[in-house]
């Protein structure tokens, strides 16, 4: 077997591994497992690769990787748990940077010597790289909140288009054949121009599907950059990565109830746009969530506060609610319940129907008792209740139920509710709490989401 | 290889992408991304093919900064992912912002 034919498996193998990983990762059992498949595939596609007879410069390819480590290493390590959507945004922007200097080297080498079929993919990948490795450090420094990134830039629109049309332009100069390193480098800053403009007016809760598409970006990129050097791993894992993360993309973009169009166009557009109402506005988007995130979210709890109400009893779910919370239990989540005095339709609706459903009574707690633990709770589960768990009753002085006491669900880490629509409680006042950043809502009959999520809590 | 030969890889690698994914649960969009972000970290591998035939200091400067961000690029990327799915390890006890 020649050199080459051993490389082109060990590359096959890593492909493999690749496409298992991807697969282990998107599901919650799995996916510590899968991204070590990922990585092992990686290891294997670097060695193949080392294998290459054209490899030279060994002592800087090591400085190289050196430099990399030690920057890498120690901020992957060191990084918050809530800093990680940024974290993620820099190590993007670095492989589209990576690209974007592939193919500047690639072009001063060759430049419009290089057959069509080289030229064309290495205008493209450097196009797309520094679009990816620019925009993706604007949506760091903006989820950083560095300096002038926190204003609200408008009216951008007009000036991107002209942007990308003009370094298009330029890439379509170039692949006809004008050689010109300069032009090459020209291009490049009007695509980085471009990367900072059109991330910049885009608001930060909608920063991860930007960063989610500049990933698929700079996949297409390496893919393309793959085409242009004739190795098929950066072909494969560029491509699988441009695909996964356009999938990945819209379906963060449909969690968030947008569209991928809206949060770029509209981010854009926001002089007249969906935006323009003000602050006030943006922060009334609710987010659902699936009865698998809420399985998930509910097993790796330490303490669950369940917070029944009028849609528990209308629903008959309290025999589910029960059982969801036995399930609970035996993987070592601590349950409680939280039992407003008023919650239901008369005092004690809650205690008895849950008592119908054999809960333990010590698990039951009265408003005064439970207050005190929300600080300390990981999920509030909130089963149909809605004016009990207002804040408004605290913090509205205009609110019809200003000065009600009520169970501060909006302490606890993380709140989900399951609804069966946006309608307002039996007050009628809206629930600011459905607003929040810690909220999810599930919804649908009662009965039937506590069902489905203890089905995802025991498929896990 | 030649072109087509690569288009044909090409294609049937995005097929594979937009199936591998199906419906991935909220929780895991997160690490999902920083799992498939360090995936395309194989760019180092394009960065380490070009230094030995790139010629002049300005062109090995450019690649050994690639061959660095590359490294940054996949080095990070799946030790932030491996952090970021700690959390789905059973009962992490306290210690966690």
């Amino acid at each position: 077997m020649s050199r080459a034919d051993l490389i082109s498996l060990l590359y096959i193998v890593a492909f493999a591994l690749f496409i298992v990983g991807l697969r282990m990762l998107s599901g919650p059992r799995t996916a510590v497992r899968g991204n070590q498949v990922a990585a092992t595939g990686m290891a294997i596609a670097l060695v193949a690769t080392l294998l290459d007879e054209r490899i030279g410069d060994w002592g800087l390819i090591v400085a190289g990787v050196a430099i990399g480590t030690v920057i890498g290493v120690p901020s992957a390590r060191s990084v918050k748990m809530t800093a990680m959507p940024q974290m993620v945004a820099l190590f993007n922007g670095v492989g589209g940077g990576a690209v974007a200097l592939i193919s500047v080297v690639e072009y001063r080498d060759a430049g419009a010597e290089l057959p069509a079929d080289a030229l064309i993919p290495i205008l493209f990948a450097a196009l797309i790289g520094s679009i990816s490795f620019w925009g993706s450090n604007v949506a760091f420094a903006k989820l950083q909140e560095l300096g002038v990134t926190k204003r609200r830039f408008r009216g951008l629109t007009v000036p991107n288009a002209v942007l990308a049309v003009v370094a298009v332009g330029l890439a379509v100069v170039l692949a006809a054949g004008m050689e010109s390193e300069g032009l090459f480098w020209l291009m490049l800053l009007v695509a980085g121009v471009l990367g900072v403009t059109a991330v910049l007016p885009i608001g930060g809760a909608d920063m991860p599907v930007v960063i989610s598409t500049l990933n698929a970006f700079t996949g297409l990129s390496a893919a393309a950059a793959g085409i242009a050097l004739d190795n098929t791993a950066l072909i494969v894992a560029g491509m699988l990565v441009g695909a996964s993360g356009s999938i990945l993309t819209k379906q963060m973009a449909e969690a968030m109830n947008r569209s991928v169009a809206s949060v770029f166009l509209g981010g854009m557009g926001a002089g007249a746009g969906a935006l323009a109402a003000g602050d006030d506005d943006v922060d009334r988007t609710v987010r659902s969530t699936s009865a698998a995130d809420v399985a998930i979210q509910l097993s790796y709890a330490r303490l669950v506060v369940v917070v029944p109400g009028y849609g528990m009893a209308v629903a008959q779910a309290q025999r589910a609610v029960a059982d969801l919370a036995g399930a609970l239990e035996q993987r070592g989540v601590e349950v409680l319940y939280g039992i407003h005095p008023v919650a239901g339709r008369m005092p004690g609706h809650m205690n008895v129907l849950l008592a119908e459903a054999d809960v333990p009574y010590e698990q039951l707690r009265e408003m005064d008792d439970i207050n005190g633990e929300f600080a300390r709770t990981d999920v509030a589960l909130v089963i149909g209740a809605n004016d009990v768990t207002n804040p408004a009753a605290r913090s509205v002085p205009d609110s019809p139920i200003y000065g009600m006491p009520i169970l501060d669900v909006d302490k606890s880490g993380s709140v989900v509710v399951l609804k069966r629509s946006m309608a307002s409680g039996f007050a009628g006042i809206d629930n600011p709490l459905f607003y929040g950043e810690k909220t999810a809502l599930l919804f649908g009959d009662a009965k039937a989401s506590v069902a489905e999520v203890l089905a995802e809590v025991n498929a896990l | 290889m030649d072109l087509l030969g690569e288009l044909a890889i090409l294609v049937l690698a995005a097929f594979v992408g937009f199936e591998v994914i199906s419906k991935v649960p909220n929780t895991l969009h997160t690490p999902l991304m920083s799992g498939t972000n360090a995936i395309h970290g194989i760019v180092l591998l394009g960065a380490i093919l070009v230094i030995g035939p790139a010629e002049g200091l300005l062109e090995d400067l450019l690649l050994v900064v690639a061959i660095a961000f590359g490294t940054i690029n996949v080095v990070g990327g799946f030790l932030v992912t491996d952090r970021m799915l700690g959390m789905f390890k059973r009962k992490p006890e306290a210690g966690e912002e």
